[in-house]
């Protein structure tokens, strides 16, 4: 009786233990399944786009409303499997809109015109020339491409979010639970990601690796341009020469990438 | 030595025992943080360091505050510091403890920790701050060990150990200097964006260090008969004096640049600490306890007739303690992301969750205090028998 007694708190310590650990083993378990699949695929096929500095013009004279984004930020979203998860400190964004006042914090003007006071403006990340988020990372899990995309390797970020810190424009997001339960229809050619780490815009490396333009080029009707920087002749230097325009906080000295048309 | 903290009384086991539970229990918060995610935290995208980040903020400077005993003694042979010179050392052990297991809380990818290592990356300054943290780790245990031995013993400490010993002055400013490089060198992270950052954090590490110490040398003398003695109380209260003092000096001067230049960057995260931005003021009454905690101690401090009398010391330096803990383990680091870089105001309260865990960190850095102590004082014992 005694002993029995004994074995069954034994065993009930046991399971107990058991219950206790198996999750954790379950994660090990399941980051290693994904590793995989997980890994986005940005080697270049023959009919690469290849450029030294890409960048992009976005031409807000082109959008009315909050309407006129959403088809863009849905488009991301889809295919880069970015989660809707409802609650607000979980949030994930790459591309969203915000006001002027919020996007362009230091060109404060409280007799802004009207168009451009009630307008959403279209921000991500910048894919900065001097990128402070590539100085901060420790482990190098953000880093600079060769054509000035700003990148990350979801397999080596440790997640100790010095980089959303380094940020000043509030562009990366990081994944505070497992995204996968937050994503309606799985996009099979792009990762999901795994919880704990951080995540961005990547200015859609993985589409230009296979001679596609970004997937917010793409459904933008012509407002926002994408190209090389670096090239005299590209679309984008083009509407630089010929309009005016203007980047987020340029006094930081970072180069953001992206320019907007006013 | 080490057999001394396994022979305690009852108080002794009694302490051991509720940390032990404390970290148990808060282990089991952990696995729910591992298995769920950090989701489990009061954080966002907005603030996206807490409790966790500011606790290791504050116990690096508590660990530093260690120099502040051992400088003197070693540097400047100033004998009094003697017997606490030993209990310095092993704080600065526990406290740097806490530190890195404050930064494997904080970490999405726990499991990954090691990239650090396995791919070092001279231009970020976590980086370093891992090996200074780590470093001086090191420095404190061979010397407090190696100091202590000897003690026991009745022999000068080694010569060997004298290279480490200075390195480890140094060092001790180095660590809470690089952790303020963690945040100043952040560009459109203006409460941080400031070259006065690192002075201000060493000031307010000077203070609390050896404040938490004065406190546990009160405690120690009244459950043994371990006595660090009137003069090295009365210096190190005067230490503290001038380390409060300047402290609050440092906080003034990024008062007056932010609010006679004007300038919104600058002035709207003190706005949101100390006002309230837009309705939102969390730490509103936080931040001027501690202000307020601050300058009683000041007062209290800087009058010899109050300072000279134990029991107000005592109070000071609880007042201490807890004022620098309100700046930088509660204020510092919120307020730094609050308003974030679009401007929008999202608050951070942490969860219960997380104050647990941190509890369990904050009791397994006293699990490993208390046994250090208890050995460090039975071999004072002896060497007095
Ligand atoms: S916008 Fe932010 S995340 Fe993007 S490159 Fe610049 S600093 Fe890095
Ligand atoms: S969270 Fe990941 S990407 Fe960001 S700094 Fe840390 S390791 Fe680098
Ligand atoms: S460039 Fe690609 S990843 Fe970046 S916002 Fe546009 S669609 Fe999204």
């Amino acid at each position: 009786m005694k002993n029995s007694r004994r074995s069954f708190l034994k065993i009930a310590g046991v399971s107990a233990l058991g219950l206790v650990i198996k999750p954790v083993f379950n994660t090990f378990a399941s980051s290693e399944e994904h590793a995989e699949h997980l890994k986005p695929d940005f080697s270049k096929k023959n009919n690469a786009l290849t450029g030294k500095r890409w960048g992009m013009v976005i031409d807000t004279r082109k959008f009315q409303s909050e309407e006129d984004l959403k088809p863009i930020i849905d488009a991301c979203n889809s295919i880069h499997n970015i989660p809707d998860l409802k609650v607000k400190n979980h949030e994930i964004k790459w591309i969203w809109e915000d006001e002027y006042e919020h996007a362009f914090t230091d060109s404060e003007n409280e007799y802004v015109n009207e168009r451009v006071k009630h307008l959403p403006f279209l921000v991500l990340c910048n894919h900065c020339d001097d990128p402070p988020c590539v100085r901060a990372c420790p482990t190098k899990a953000t880093f600079k491409r060769e054509d000035g995309i700003v990148l990350m390797d979801f397999h080596r970020c440790i997640g100790c979010r010095f980089c959303m810190a380094a940020c000043p424009y509030g562009s990366r997001s990081f994944n505070f639970r497992d995204p996968r339960p937050g994503i309606e229809h799985q996009n099979p050619d792009y990762p999901t990601r795994t919880k704990g780490v951080v995540e961005k815009c990547n200015f859609c490396a993985e589409r230009l690796a296979v001679g596609k333009m970004p997937k917010c080029v793409e459904v933008s009707n012509g407002a926002i341009a994408f190209g090389d920087l670096d090239d005299p002749d590209s679309t984008v230097r083009k509407l630089l020469k010929e309009n005016y325009t203007i980047r987020r906080k340029p006094s930081l000295g970072t180069h953001p990438s992206v320019f907007y048309i006013v | 030595m080490l057999e001394n903290a396994l022979k305690g009384n009852k108080g002794y086991w009694t302490l051991i025992i509720v940390l032990l539970v404390i970290m148990g229990v808060a282990g089991l918060c952990y696995l729910k943080q591992f298995t769920f995610g950090l989701g489990i935290t009061g954080m966002s995208r907005d603030v996206s360091w807490g409790f966790y980040i500011a606790q290791f903020t504050f116990l690096v400077g508590v660990a530093a505050g260690g120099v502040m005993v051992a400088l003197p003694y070693y540097l400047h042979n100033y004998k009094a510091f003697g017997k606490i010179t030993i209990l310095g050392e092993f704080l600065a052990i526990a406290s740097v403890s806490m530190c890195l297991l404050f930064i494997l809380a904080d970490l999405g990818q726990v499991q990954r920790a090691l990239n650090v290592l396995l791919h070092p990356t001279p231009h970020s300054v976590l980086f370093w701050d891992m090996i200074v943290l780590n470093g001086y780790l090191f420095l404190n245990i061979i010397v407090g060990w190696n100091v202590l031995e000897a003690e026991r013993n009745s022999v000068p400490p080694p010569q060997w150990i004298k290279p480490f010993i200075y390195i480890s002055i140094p060092w001790a400013f180095g660590i809470h200097t690089v952790t303020a490089y963690l945040f100043c060198g952040l560009p459109g992270r203006h409460y941080w964006l400031t070259a006065i950052l690192a002075p201000r954090f060493l000031a307010s590490a000077f203070a609390a260090g050896p404040s938490l110490l004065l406190l546990l040398c009160f405690i120690i003398r009244k459950v043994t008969n371990f006595d660090p003695g009137k003069q090295a109380i009365q210096a190190l209260a005067k230490i503290i004096t001038y380390a409060i003092i300047a402290n609050v000096f440092f906080f003034l001067c990024e008062v007056f640049v932010a609010f006679y230049s004007n300038i919104p960057g600058h002035t709207v995260h003190l706005k949101y600490l100390f006002v309230g931005l837009h309705g939102h003021g969390v730490l509103v009454p936080w931040m001027w306890a501690s202000v307020i905690f601050m300058t009683v101690a000041i007062i209290l401090l800087v009058n010899p007739v109050t300072r000279q009398n134990e029991s107000i010391l005592m109070v000071s330096c609880i007042l201490i303690f807890i004022g620098t803990w309100i700046d930088k383990g509660l204020g510092m680091i919120s307020g730094g992301f609050v308003p974030s870089p679009l401007h929008h105001v999202n608050e951070y309260v942490p969860t219960i969750l997380e104050i647990i865990i941190s509890l369990g960190v904050w009791a397994t850095g006293f699990f490993i205090l208390t046994i250090l102590f208890k050995i460090a004082i039975s071999v004072e014992q002896e060497v007095e028998a």
